[in-house]
């Protein structure tokens, strides 16, 4: 049986990448991924938990976000491809109208 | 008649405010016959109230006193102020005087403003001034008198100024606001020291006290003179005396009417009123007594030295008025409260008359007030003549005309009073009454008798004419009350039994007072009474020798005592000298330290300060915000790091610290 540490680092690991590459990546859809990327870090820590307790609460927890992650990924596509179609670029550094 | 309903008191002030809501706020769209009729309903109506409650107070076996239920108004632990009107004896001469007067000048005013721009303007004032003239006279505590003393305050500042565009009368009404406040800033202090003493505004409670107390005045109980004195500071405010007088005469930039209604016969009054009001606590403190004696002898006699040279009709009226205002305190100095409030009573009915009969002179002259160009007014405005001259024998002091008896009793108060000044207090008076016939009858002479002096360019020779009859019908009733109006208080000596005073008494009774009248003997009264009368027909005389029978004696005179004729015309320099020795040190002090170090260092400084506080930090955040969605993406990184730092770490660091 492989112990819950080696989950909690991979799931910190998998996190941390998902950080770096949301800091230093300039395209969007690499920024949406390294989003989902972190989203499952968490997952995987979701369930690790649940397992080494034997409760079934943290995997139910995970169908939760896995489905607000579907919606999220619906939404957040719809809104690249929106941005792609009127400024003809996916580089989030032109991409700053909310600047004051 | 049924007796009046205790609540129905309410209604004197509330419907000449009801009056003042809709002429304030309806009356620039209504039509001129609209806000008359409005402005006359809403004081008639109070007038009416007025003499149903005569008919309850008088009726047999009613009580001296009448009170609303007092429904509380202010209540901090134990001091409590209430809302509570109450009516006595002394309350009802001036409600009379409020109403009746102030009914009789509103009709003359439909007239008078005629053709005035501000009509509307004009009528919610009147009917504003109205409304809070009763709360001062039926007010029940000093507080609810203060609301009214403002308001009229407040009211006579909008009609001193009402023709606001032209600056003399904009000036004039910031002056007489300012002044008063002088005097009610001594108002406040004075009823400070009564909380602090008495825990209680209301009259009859602080007077029950102090009447409780006589011992207070043997033991050096100091906070009742300071009252006393206090108070004073407030009426000499209100009611034009030395030293706060200079508001009066300025006033009389404001419309004729105003200065009939508010600058002469109610408003002004209101610190003899509210004197006699205070009499019990007055009469503990013979030193704040002998201050209102003299302040009063002093303003009658300063004021009608001044009057006796000036040339516009109006400010001859204005000095006069300060005159017999310092008889009327006068009276109160020496203990003779009923005396002052008869005098009052009649004052108010000539002085009225004369204001208003003079407002029909300057109406007939298209708004000509120097009297040096009037003249031969007898013939061309005779009933304005006539009811004049009732108003003018009247306060001269001419037999049987009302004034005669008000003025003379204070006189004889005044001589027979247990003051040490008694005599001085005398002289003066009487050197005013004849002061007074003289410059009166001048008035008179110059202004209807003689040649006419009326400047000759344009029209002006034939536009002359006697004002409508909606001005005179209250110039005739006013006149007949300036006959019969001192019948009332006829003393016991000319045959009459001092009705007036017999009805004061449930208010001033005082077995000092009654000790005085039975220890003097009648012969003694009737030697002033003649005394008197001479000296007013005096006053006629050189008045007749000076202006209609040698004119330009006056002149003569006047060219051969210079020094004195100029003293006099410039008024003693009064207003100079307050300009050069507090007006000016005052704005330079306001100016220099005021304006340069508090407001543009404290205000302007704290202001700018915060400011530029706010601009620094919006700047540093400013230069984060870039738009950049990668450097929010890195502060939120940063923050959840912090927080999870925090979280890990924070337990262990508080422990340390």
């Amino acid at each position: 049986m492989v112990p819950t540490a080696y989950y909690l680092i991979l799931a910190a690991m998998l996190f941390s990448i998902g950080i770096a590459a949301f800091l230093i990546k300039r395209n969007v859809i690499t920024i949406f991924i390294s989003i989902e990327l972190m989203l499952n870090a968490v997952n995987l820590t979701f369930v690790a938990f649940a397992h080494m307790w034997h409760q079934v609460a943290g995997q139910i927890f995970v169908f939760f976000v896995m489905v607000v992650a579907a919606a999220e990924a619906a939404v957040g596509l719809a809104i690249i491809i929106s941005i792609f179609r009127s400024r003809q670029t996916l580089n989030v550094d032109e991409i700053d109208l909310m600047k004051l | 008649m049924n007796p009046m309903p205790t609540s129905y008191l309410w209604f004197i002030p509330l419907l000449p405010f009801a009056g003042f809501l809709i002429n304030g706020t309806l009356g620039r769209k209504l039509p001129r016959t609209t806000v008359s009729a409005v402005a006359l309903f809403f004081t008639a109506l109070p007038a009416a109230l007025v003499a149903w409650l005569w008919a309850t107070m008088c009726s047999a076996g009613a009580s001296g006193v009448i009170e609303t239920i007092s429904r509380p108004w202010i209540a901090i632990t134990d001091f409590t102020v209430d809302f509570t009107l109450t009516v006595d004896h002394l309350t009802l001469i001036m409600l009379t005087v409020v109403t009746g007067v102030g009914f009789l000048i509103h009709i003359y005013s439909v007239g008078y403003m005629a053709h005035e721009e501000g009509y509307w303007r004009f009528f919610a004032y009147l009917n504003l001034f109205m409304f809070f003239m009763s709360v001062l006279v039926l007010a029940s505590n000093f507080l609810l008198l203060f609301v009214g003393w403002e308001g009229v305050g407040l009211a006579s500042y909008l009609l001193i100024g009402f023709y606001f565009k032209k600056k003399s009368a904009a000036d004039a009404g910031k002056k007489a606001f300012i002044v008063n406040r002088i005097g009610d800033f001594g108002f406040l202090l004075a009823m400070f020291l009564l909380i602090v003493h008495f825990g209680s505004l209301s009259f009859s409670q602080v007077f029950d006290t102090v009447a409780q107390h006589p011992g207070w005045q043997a033991q050096g109980a100091h906070f009742l003179p300071a009252i006393c004195l206090l108070l004073i500071l407030g009426a000499a405010g209100k009611s034009a005396q030395i030293p706060l007088y200079i508001w009066l005469p300025d006033a009389m930039e404001g419309p004729t009417p105003v200065s009939a209604l508010i600058h002469a016969a109610t408003m002004v009054t209101a610190g003899v009123y509210m004197v006699a009001r205070c009499h019990v606590l007055f009469n503990s403190s013979p030193l704040a007594l002998s201050v209102v004696a003299t302040i009063g002898a002093a303003t009658a006699i300063f004021a009608a030295s001044i009057g006796m040279v000036q040339h516009d009709i109006k400010r001859v009226l204005a000095y006069s008025t300060i005159s017999q205002l310092g008889y009327m305190f006068l009276a109160c100095g020496v203990g003779a409260y009923a005396a002052g409030i008869f005098h009052l009573l009649t004052h108010a009915f000539f002085k009225a008359l004369l204001f208003l009969a003079a407002g029909s002179v300057i109406h007939a002259l298209s708004g000509e007030q120097d009297m040096r160009k009037m003249g031969g007014l007898r013939t061309r405005t005779p009933i304005t003549f006539w009811t004049m001259s009732a108003g003018v024998f009247a306060i001269a002091g001419i037999p049987p005309f009302a004034g005669f008896f008000s003025k003379d009793e204070i006189l004889y108060r005044a001589f027979t009073s247990p003051n040490p000044l008694h005599i001085a207090l005398w002289l003066v008076g009487l050197l005013t009454a004849g002061m007074t016939s003289f410059y009166m009858f001048r008035l008179w002479f110059k202004t209807f008798f003689g040649e006419s002096r009326i400047d000759q360019h344009g029209d002006g020779q034939h536009s002359v004419h006697e004002s409508s009859w909606i001005m005179l019908l209250p110039l005739v009733i006013l006149a007949i009350l300036s006959v019969v109006g001192g019948w009332v208080g006829i003393p016991a000596v000319l045959g009459g039994n001092n009705v007036f005073e017999r009805f004061l008494d449930p208010v001033f009774a005082t077995p000092a007072a009654e000790a005085v009248v039975s220890t003097t003997s009648h012969g003694l009264e009737l030697a002033l009474a003649a005394i008197s009368v001479l000296v007013a027909a005096l006053g006629f005389f050189v008045a007749y020798v000076f202006y209609y029978k040698k004119p330009g004696t006056a002149n003569a005179i006047a060219e051969r005592n210079r020094p004195a004729y100029a003293i006099l015309s410039n008024k003693y320099w009064v207003d100079e000298f307050y300009n050069i020795y507090l007006v000016t040190p005052l704005l330079m002090f306001t100016r220099g330290v005021m304006e340069l170090i508090f407001e543009r260092g404290v205000v302007n400084g704290s202001g700018r300060a915060a400011g530029t506080t706010v601009r620094g930090f919006a700047w540093l955040t400013r230069s984060q915000i870039s738009g950049n969605i990668r450097s929010y993406a890195g502060w939120l990184a940063i923050g959840a790091a912090v927080v999870m730092a925090v979280m890990v770490f924070g337990s262990s660091l508080w422990a340390h610290l």
